[in-house]
């Protein structure tokens, strides 16, 4: 079923050759439907990393498939050549740190996204400006990102994240900075948006504040992946 | 689309602004030295421009009279007045040495005159203050670099002079002031002796017995007299009758005459090629070290403020940004510091260092032009290095481990 939404199947992904070798990933399989909020739980080594690097297309599997947003970008050692323009137009980035442009400021610092893929500035503006209000962050849309927050920076960064309404976000440790409260308003802050924009979201954690709330699960180990049902515990 | 290099110069400011300050000054100090090449160059024509000639007969075979010594006869003036083709001729003497006015001493070329009306070859054309030369000893004419006044008594070998007049922009190849007093005056201080000088000469001539000879009366004294008389001058200046071209009356003075003749275009070339070209030599190495310097400085700055945001550029092209807009974001940004730097390197050169050089610097504007190009070329390749390392981040980094 290629709808859109994330589609992996049997995914490999080995690094180096001969004696030094890394098998990272060995048979990577996931589904997450348009909407859908899961979560990447593994042990430090499992591939994690190299998994989100694969669908974020910044590295090259070795085997297998991947399906993001209904195209197919990666099967059995074809891949998509415009790799820039995926990740801009396909793909939304949360990383554990907000990594936000600190020369830019907040409004900037999401339009530029938009603006990259040729929307003219003031539209991307007011694009920037709409996330920031479902964020709870327009009151600092003018200031610089070194004036927020560690909470609000990581809201600006996830409106990043959405603001090109990418049908895929990568989620890497989103909450780890965060208390229990903000860990958890963020993570309503994905789900909500996930339902309005039909985003299929991956939220890569360890943190156990956040694991109780997804629905569904995926484990890694050594590099396979196992589903499990979350508790999709509400978070009020 | 926003103009991420202008942001970046904007949240660093203080960065750019100071190290555009420095480099402003290394900048200026590059067009002051290609200004007091210009500059040099400049006194040199004014310098032939203002003696008025339009050819120089000088020593055979000699460069002189401004790059070389040359004497020749102070009576060869008369057999070239005769020639065709001849408006005025004068004689000329150069000779640099110390000017002392009361506790001061002045370095300058004292320029012997031949008496006449102004428009004398050799006179200086115009005056600032006072009078020309009227008298025919101790009368000076000075260019007010040397910084004397009207009235002052100066003081050349051991005669005194008046200053009478002032005039302006006259100063020798080496940037000296000139000193203009009649011709008598200064072949006599050319060849000025002290007093024991003249009578060591004297016993020592009255020693050689084929000088002193008892037999024939009056010689002792007729060879003293010739001893202590200078009868050379160092050129002699010609005006050429309108019409008249200079080639050609050159070319018949150096015929009949057997002397040196040079006009105003093959004495420049001596100026310029000759006797300034060590400087200009010179010169010409500190603009290379200069460049050099700047670019380092220019290289890495640039590259180090690109080493501080590699996070960013990591982001930037996870999310989707062009490679030429990275590169273009470090080349603006490079490019910008060269504006800065030229902006203050130009008003530093014009307003603090040409002003106070103690030399002439001109400040030509296609140098400048020049400058400002050369500035945008050595930014943009100083900019490749941190290019470089910029288009080799792998966005994978931005995801992290
Ligand atoms: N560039 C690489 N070259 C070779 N081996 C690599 C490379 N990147 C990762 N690996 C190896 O691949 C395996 C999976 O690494 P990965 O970074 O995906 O783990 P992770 O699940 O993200 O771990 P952590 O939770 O510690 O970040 C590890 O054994 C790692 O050593
Ligand atoms: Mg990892």
């Amino acid at each position: 079923m290629a709808g859109k939404g994330i589609h992996i199947e049997g995914l490999k992904k080995r690094y180096g050759s001969g004696d030094t070798a890394v098998d990272a990933l060995k048979n990577v399989n996931m589904q997450v439907a348009p909407g859908e909020v899961v979560g990447l739980i593994g042990p430090s080594g499992s591939g994690k990393s190299t998994l989100l690097k694969a669908l974020g297309a910044v590295i090259e599997p070795t085997a297998g498939r991947m399906i993001l947003g209904g195209e197919v970008i990666y099967d059995n050692g074809w891949m998509v050549k415009d790799l820039r323009a995926l990740r801009r137009d396909k793909i939304g980035f949360v990383f554990q740190a907000p990594y936000l442009i600190p020369f830019l400021n907040v409004t900037d610092n999401v339009a530029l996204l938009p603006m990259l893929a040729g929307i003219p500035n003031a539209e991307a503006r007011s694009r920037a400006v709409e996330l920031f209000k479902a964020l709870d962050v327009e009151h600092r849309a003018k200031a610089m990102p070194s004036q927020l927050s560690g909470g609000e920076q990581q809201r600006v960064a996830i409106a990043r994240g959405l603001v090109n309404h990418p049908p895929v976000i990568l989620a890497d440790e989103p909450t780890a900075p965060l208390d229990s409260v903000r860990a958890l308003a963020v993570i309503r802050i994905l789900n909500d948006m996930a339902r309005k924009l039909e985003t299929a979201i991956i939220v890569v954690t360890h943190d156990e504040k956040i694991i109780p709330t997804f629905k569904r699960i995926y484990h890694i180990r050594d590099g396979v992946t196992y589903e499990e049902a979350g508790e999709g515990r509400e978070f009020e | 689309m926003i103009s991420l290099a202008g942001r970046d110069i904007m949240h660093a400011w203080g960065k750019f602004v100071f190290t555009g300050v420095g480099l402003g000054l290394l900048i200026g100090v590059t067009l002051s030295m290609a200004g007091i090449y210009r500059g040099m160059v400049d006194d040199a024509k004014v310098l032939l421009d203002n003696s008025g000639a339009d050819l120089w007969v000088v020593q055979k075979d000699t460069l002189g009279p401004y790059a070389e010594s040359s004497s020749i006869y102070d009576d060869t003036w008369r057999s070239i007045r005769g020639m065709p083709g001849v408006e005025r001729v004068a004689n000329i003497t150069y000779l640099t040495m110390q000017v002392r006015q009361g506790e001061r001493d002045v370095r300058a070329m004292v320029t012997g005159v031949t008496p006449g009306e102004a428009g004398t070859p050799g006179w200086p054309p115009y005056l600032v203050a006072g009078r020309q030369i009227t008298r025919g000893h101790y009368e000076a004419v000075a260019d007010i670099a040397s910084g004397f006044k009207l009235g002052d008594r100066i003081q050349i070998r051991r005669n005194h002079y008046t200053v009478v007049g002032l005039t302006r922009r006259m100063v020798s190849s080496n940037g000296d002031p000139m000193v203009f007093i009649p011709l008598k005056d200064a072949q006599e201080s050319q060849f000025l002796k002290d007093n024991d000088a003249i009578l060591q000469q004297r016993r020592r001539t009255a020693e050689n017995p084929n000088f002193n000879r008892p037999q024939v009366p009056g010689l002792l004294e007729a060879v003293i007299a010739s001893q202590s008389t200078n009868p050379y001058v160092n050129a002699v200046l010609v005006q050429i009758k309108s019409g008249h071209n200079a080639d050609e009356v050159a070319q018949s003075i150096r015929r009949w005459k057997r002397l040196t003749v040079y006009t105003r275009g093959q004495m420049e070339a001596i100026l310029v090629g000759k006797l300034i070209a060590t400087s200009a030599r010179q010169i010409g190495m500190f603009l290379v070290i200069l460049s050099i310097v700047s670019s380092a400085i220019v290289a890495f700055i640039i590259y180090t403020l690109t080493l501080g945001k590699i996070r960013e550029i990591a982001v930037l092209k996870l999310i989707g940004t062009k490679n030429r807009t990275i590169a273009g974001l470090i080349m603006q940004q490079a490019i910008a510091l060269g504006l800065i730097g030229f902006v203050v390197g130009k008003i530093s050169a014009t307003l603090l260092m040409a002003p106070f050089f103690p030399k002439y610097v001109l400040l030509e504007p296609l140098d400048s032009v020049f400058g400002f190009i050369a500035v945008v070329v050595i930014c943009v390749l100083s900019s490749i290095i941190a290019i470089r390392v910029a288009l080799k981040v792998d966005p994978a980094e931005a995801i992290g481990g």
